[in-house]
């Protein structure tokens, strides 16, 4: 998977945690998960859980705290991929 | 002069309809919503058939987003379509996310056992198996003693007290007096008042364990719900909720909401597991109290009670539940108020049970009838006495004035309220 499928699948992973789906029209890699896309922090972990399951892969403890924008999670998944 | 409280809304998960109007007919017409449950039967369960809400599935969808159904199961799924429904029913709107809290109005809302089916089915493996983490973020949230309440708060705004109170059978009455409470003291507006309780075989094992499920009816499900029949050896387990919108009188009447009833009495307490009482029996003193203090709460001759709706569950103790009433009340056989039992439709819908019956209760009494007390044809010995005043074929009752409704749970506790039909005065 290329960088930018890596992006799109992540979006319609996070689609489901937030609620007002104009804040999802113009995501960008710098747009925050939890700031400008209001997801409640708590659920986060169900996002990394998600996340493992659609990529197979599995993310720890540090690399899930590393996570806040949506470039974050793209770049953690694909070197978690490379490395696989 | 002491605030009144009237009841202005009602929404119903039932074994046998859901919503106001079909539970009604079902009252009304005695049907029954006990059937058997093949799962039951594979688990080797004594008593194989139970009361639970059909097609649920189908109308959580109606209620919630798709990525919400699978967090609208049991206990917190029948509770949020009836808090829906009551509010709808209450004439209230809806807020927004973006509206500020409502803080005027509260949510008491409980349950007696709580999800032992997420517990069983998802928890207790995955955490055997290692996988915690895969757990996600939801499961507190689900099994948590509040969720009802918490998730009944979350849609509809509440900003007074939200709570979930646990008195194991007593439970959905407890949280209607402890409401009409709240309100009657200035506390509070409004408040969102009932109880409910999952299907699930792991909520009904121990009950099967204790022998007191019914279980020679496996064959005949809707006969096997007997309150005060001599054949009746054990309640038949339901599931389901009933949920309730108390509110000031004056509030009611500022903003012109159709009126239910009045609330013009209600206690609870516990007989000490004294006396006679213990774990899973009621001391019969603390019955015949709590009963006694709410009539006087409610400032009301004994003799202006024209019908109850017992607790009456088809156990051993039903007859002793009559005495209790009779004494409480000092009205024997001859001049007993009329009584039945919603059990005998929809089975002990346990911590839902107090709120689906005040329900039931308050329908009789906004529309004039009484419903049969079904499977009660071969009466109790020592109930035989009061056999005029048990309604064994529905009736109409347009004089219906006044209800006495009483819920009774493991713990030896009790609650009772008394509900006056709106006659506008």
């Amino acid at each position: 998977m290329n960088r930018e499928e890596v992006f799109h699948e992540m979006v319609a992973i996070i689609k489901e945690y937030v609620r007002d789906p104009e804040l999802l029209k113009h995501v960008t890699n710098h747009t925050n998960i939890i700031n400008d896309l209001r997801v409640n922090s708590a659920r986060l972990v169900d996002i990394i859980i998600k996340s493992e399951d659609v990529f197979h892969i599995e993310i720890n403890d540090d690399d899930a705290d590393r996570i806040k924008t949506l470039g974050d999670a793209v770049d953690v998944v694909l070197s978690l991929k490379r490395a696989a | 002069m002491e605030t009144r409280v009237v009841v202005t809304g009602m929404g119903v998960v039932s074994p046998n309809a859901h919503g106001i109007e079909s539970f009604h007919q079902a009252l009304k017409h005695g049907q029954s919503g006990i059937r058997l449950i093949p799962a039951l039967q594979e688990l080797n369960f004594a008593c194989c058939i139970a009361g639970v809400p059909k097609d649920f599935e189908e109308i959580g969808r109606r209620y919630f987003p798709e990525n919400q159904i699978s967090r609208m199961n049991g206990a917190i799924g029948y509770a949020s379509v009836a808090a829906l429904d009551a509010w709808k029913d209450a004439g209230l709107h809806l807020p927004s996310d973006e509206s500020s809290a409502d803080w005027e109005t509260g949510a008491i809302v409980g349950c007696g056992i709580g999800d032992m089916e997420l517990i069983a089915t998802t928890i207790v493996p995955v955490v055997n198996s290692g996988k915690v983490r895969k757990l996600g973020s939801r499961i507190v949230e689900q099994v948590m003693g509040s969720g009802m309440s918490a998730r009944i708060a979350g849609l509809l705004g509440l900003g007074n007290q939200v709570t979930s109170n646990s008195s194991a059978c007593s439970t959905g009455t407890e949280a209607i007096v402890e409401a009409f409470w709240r309100i009657r003291s200035g506390l509070a507006k409004r408040m969102i008042a009932g109880g409910a309780e999952g299907a699930s075989p792991y909520t009904w094992a121990g009950f099967d364990a204790m022998r007191v499920l019914s279980r020679k009816f496996n064959d005949r499900p809707q006969k096997g719900s007997r309150p005060m029949s001599a054949s009746a050896a054990g309640f038949v387990p339901g599931a389901g909720a009933g949920v309730l919108v108390l509110e000031e009188l004056e509030t009611a009447l500022n903003r012109k909401a159709g009126i239910y009833a009045e609330i013009i009495g209600g206690r609870v307490n516990c007989g000490g597991q004294r006396g006679g009482g213990s774990m899973t029996a009621p001391n019969p003193e603390g019955v015949r109290r709590c009963i006694a203090d709410t009539i006087a709460d409610a400032d009301l001759s004994p003799d202006e009670i024209d019908a109850i709706n017992g607790h009456l569950t088809a156990t051993y103790a039903d007859p002793h539940e009559i005495q209790n009433w009779s004494k409480a009340l000092g009205r024997g056989p001859g001049c007993f108020p009329y009584i039945n039992s919603t059990k005998s439709m929809i089975g002990h819908c346990l911590g839902a049970a107090g709120a689906i019956e005040t329900i039931a209760a308050l329908i009789q009494l906004s529309r004039g009838f009484l419903h049969p007390s079904l499977n009660c044809e071969d009466l109790h010995p020592e109930i035989e006495a009061f056999s005029d005043h048990v309604v064994q074929v529905g009736m109409s009752y347009p004089e219906l004035k006044t209800m006495a409704k009483a819920s009774f749970g493991f713990g030896d506790v009790n609650s009772c309220l008394i509900l006056r039909k709106w006659d506008t005065q």
